[in-house]
């Protein structure tokens, strides 16, 4: 099963190479990871999405708040949660009809044209993962892709509940 | 007055020093040249000059083992700081407190692949419990007091602290202060049990018909041995030990059963598929304890007590987790155990130490030795057992005479068995021994190791001669790598690959060259008297290198990949 886990973190050189180092070691998988600063400068805030079942995930939150770096994890599936990544496609807008293809798909789904060349069209999209790819396979029918870059999700809980020191 | 100044040299020692570090064991090079010159100027805090620098970790190690204190390595950069990576990993295994100073080049110098550059904190990621990149010389107070918390609270464990040769020169001082209360945010080891959790077990404990109260490394750690021995007076249970936990109750007592798992006792072992409640105690169900965990005591009810969480439920489910020091959490047990008027149930007690004493009396530790046979490796235990009343602190290497050690040796108190048992390191043997001679001068500190093991670490007779270190090295020398060998006549149908040791030195003049006593031992007849001569001698370290019986196997042991009672008692013989 998918899982968002949200991990709050010291700021510190080395935090992240040490939660990615425990994944690769205990052979659990990341399927995406995004980590940056948060308000107060000296927390990091990452979210994980990951694959496996309840042992493996109990094991995976348990090593994780292990490290020393981790003040809190917690695992976000199961409650109301957002979650948004973002995507940034380069596709072939060589004719009319695909740029207005390209346009038309793009409004459809809330996204944005932020970069136009000769050839290409750059498309900025947000949204979860399932929106991200049913873009992507709408674009593949209509045009080529010629780059794909995704930003791997980010999660918040719904509500009152935060992740916080 | 101006404030004085330092450098982060200087700070190096004077942050060990207000930690009240008694020893650091290490050796020098280019980037830890200006910490070694600080040590020179102190008297406070003693160096011991190792020979290789896996063996400073491994004395370190032994040192920590012993006392309970955190053990400090120092290591220059590079070769110097991975020298220590096998000891590093074999306290981690193990859980020891332990704190590696590793030089490292200057910052400017740092990811240019230097002379002497590894990034020796990305090395040791795996098998540290943390790790500081020290930066500037502000940082080495604070990194070395964190390093310390956190090596010795918790599950302890070691940490690498990396040290900058820029950071350390005497051009550049700053002023010194250093906070040895140490909290931080996202470090806060639990110690108590969650009193819901205890009532939980409490009630478990009570129901039980069969109880059997397992316990590992962490009473060891947690110097919980009269408490643990309170508890299972006042349950009048049966115990048993892992290899890591022995000496947690006195190997004479008489509701100990003998240690459990690959090579534990039948009783151990058997005890524990028949239970009905298992109390598990700072162990961690290690697969050379459970053998296969899909057959793991399908009957019993677990407790498992431990202060990591993510030892608990990793490879076997507990239906009561508790996580608490172990210590702290026993105490807990007998509180609530003493409200509640806990009587133990006589009649279900008095069946099932009937059916252990029926186990008992197979005598699966057992040996024959005929007078005109070589000299069996168990005969030697029982001799180094009766000789040094039990008190000895024994460190032991990795093989067949690590195993007869734990089985043939009652240890009487915790500390007292220093050995690799998570990792199985070769190599640990004699410089473990040297860190506890070292803590504890006037005991009896032995060396147990075969003629592969202590070939791993053999420069350290150097050392050993040099800080006048009187260890007894009890070699059972088998002529070959004797657990190997032993796997090849089982698994192997015999072909042994690789495990002769076919060029070994005449280890008494090894010895004798660095002016040790050497003593060899051939038959049978001079076994005692000659052991007695080499116990007697105080102040030279001695040899013993006993010609032992190459063909004797280690048993009981577990069939592989069987349930825990599935065992070998005898060659061919299935208990
Ligand atoms: C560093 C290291 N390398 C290899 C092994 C694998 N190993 C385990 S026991 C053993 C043989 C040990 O031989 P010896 O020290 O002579 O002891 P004996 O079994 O003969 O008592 C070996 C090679 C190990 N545990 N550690």
């Amino acid at each position: 099963m998918r899982r968002i886990l949200a991990i709050l973190m010291e700021n510190e050189p080395g935090s992240l190479s040490r939660i990615v180092g425990l994944f690769s070691q205990r052979a659990f998988n990341i399927e995406s990871l995004t980590v940056a600063p948060t308000e107060d400068s000296s927390l990091s805030r990452m979210t994980i999405a990951t694959k496996g079942d309840d042992k493996i995930l109990e094991q995976i939150v348990k090593q994780v708040n292990k490290l020393i770096d981790v003040i809190k994890i917690t695992d976000i599936t199961d409650r109301s949660h957002l979650e948004r990544e973002l995507l940034l496609v380069k596709v072939a807008a060589m004719s009319d009809k695909s740029r207005t293809e390209v346009k038309r798909i793009t409004d459809i789904f809330r996204g944005s044209i932020v970069d136009i060349g000769k050839q290409i069209y750059t498309v900025q999209l947000t949204g979860d993962a399932e929106k991200l790819n049913a873009f992507i396979e709408t674009l593949k029918n209509e045009t080529e892709i010629i780059e794909a870059v995704r930003s791997g999700t980010v999660g918040i809980a719904r509500g009152e509940k935060a992740l916080r020191i | 007055m101006t404030e004085q100044l330092f450098s982060g040299a200087e700070m190096v020692v004077k942050s060990l020093s207000a930690l009240n570090v008694k020893y650091i064991f290490g050796y020098p090079g280019g980037s830890v040249l200006d910490i070694y010159d600080a040590i020179f100027q102190q008297d406070e805090i003693e160096h011991i000059l190792v020979r290789h620098e896996q063996a400073a970790t491994h004395m370190a190690d032994g040192y920590a083992r012993a006392t309970g204190e955190v053990g400090v390595v120092l290591a220059t950069s590079g070769p110097g700081a991975t020298n220590c990576v096998t000891g590093i990993a074999t306290a981690y295994m193990d859980s020891i407190p332990m704190v590696v100073l590793a030089g490292q080049v200057a910052t400017s110098l740092i990811g240019n692949d230097a002379f002497q550059e590894t990034d020796i904190v990305g090395c040791t990621r795996p098998i540290i419990k943390h790790s500081f990149n020290c930066r500037t010389l502000a940082d080495i107070p604070d990194a070395i007091a964190k390093a310390f918390y956190i090596a010795s609270t918790g599950r302890p464990g070691p940490v690498v602290v990396e040290l900058p040769k820029d950071i350390l020169i005497p051009q550049n001082t700053g002023t010194f202060s250093i906070n040895t209360d140490v909290k931080m945010r996202s470090y806060n080891p639990n110690v108590k049990g969650h009193p819901k959790q205890i009532r939980k077990a409490v009630k478990t404990i009570k129901e039980a018909k069969r109880l059997v109260v397992y316990s590992g490394g962490g009473i060891v750690l947690s110097d919980a041995s009269a408490l643990l021995t309170e508890l299972v007076e006042t349950l009048k249970a049966p115990i048993t030990n892992t290899l890591m936990g022995l000496g947690g109750i006195s190997g004479t007592h008489d509701n100990f059963i003998g240690m459990l798992g690959m090579h534990g006792s039948l009783e151990a072992n058997k005890s524990m598929a028949n239970a009905d409640v298992i109390l598990a105690l700072g162990a961690r169900f290690d697969d050379r304890v459970t053998n296969n965990v899909e057959k793991f005591c399908p009957n019993a009810t677990i407790i498992h007590v431990d202060i990591d969480p993510t030892s608990i439920s990793k490879t076997i489910n507990a239906h009561v987790p508790v996580v608490g020091l172990v210590d702290v959490v026993i105490q807990q047990i007998l509180d609530e155990l003493k409200a509640s008027e806990f009587e133990p149930d006589e009649e279900a007690l008095s069946q099932w130490w009937q059916q252990i004493n029926l186990w008992r009396d197979m005598k699966s530790i057992s040996y024959t030795q005929k007078p005109d046979e070589k000299i069996k490796p168990q005969r030697v235990v029982e001799a180094m057992y009766r000789i040094t009343n039990g008190e000895a602190y024994i460190a032991s290497d990795v093989g067949q005479h690590q195993m007869f050690a734990a089985q043939y040796y009652a240890f009487e108190k915790p500390r007292q068995w220093i050995n690799s048992g998570g990792a199985g390191t070769m190599g640990f043997g004699l410089p473990a021994a040297m860190g506890a001679k070292l803590a504890f001068p006037d005991k009896h500190v032995i060396c147990i190791t075969g003629d592969g093991s202590i070939q791993m670490n053999i420069q350290e007779l150097s050392t050993c001669m040099q800080y006048n270190l009187p260890v007894v090295i009890v070699a059972l020398n088998n002529r070959s790598l004797g657990m190997v060998r032993q796997w090849q006549d089982m698994v192997y149908g015999g072909r042994h690959s690789s495990s002769y040791m076919e060029s070994l030195p005449d280890f008494c003049k090894l010895a004798e060259s660095y002016g040790h006593v050497g003593i060899q031992i051939d038959t049978l007849d001079e076994l005692d008297s000659k052991l007695e001569q080499a116990f007697s001698i105080k102040n030279k370290l001695v040899f013993v290198d006993v010609l032992v019986d190459e063909k004797e196997h280690v048993y009981p042991m577990h069939i592989r990949t069987g349930a825990i009672d599935d065992m070998w008692l005898a060659k061919g013989v299935k208990a």
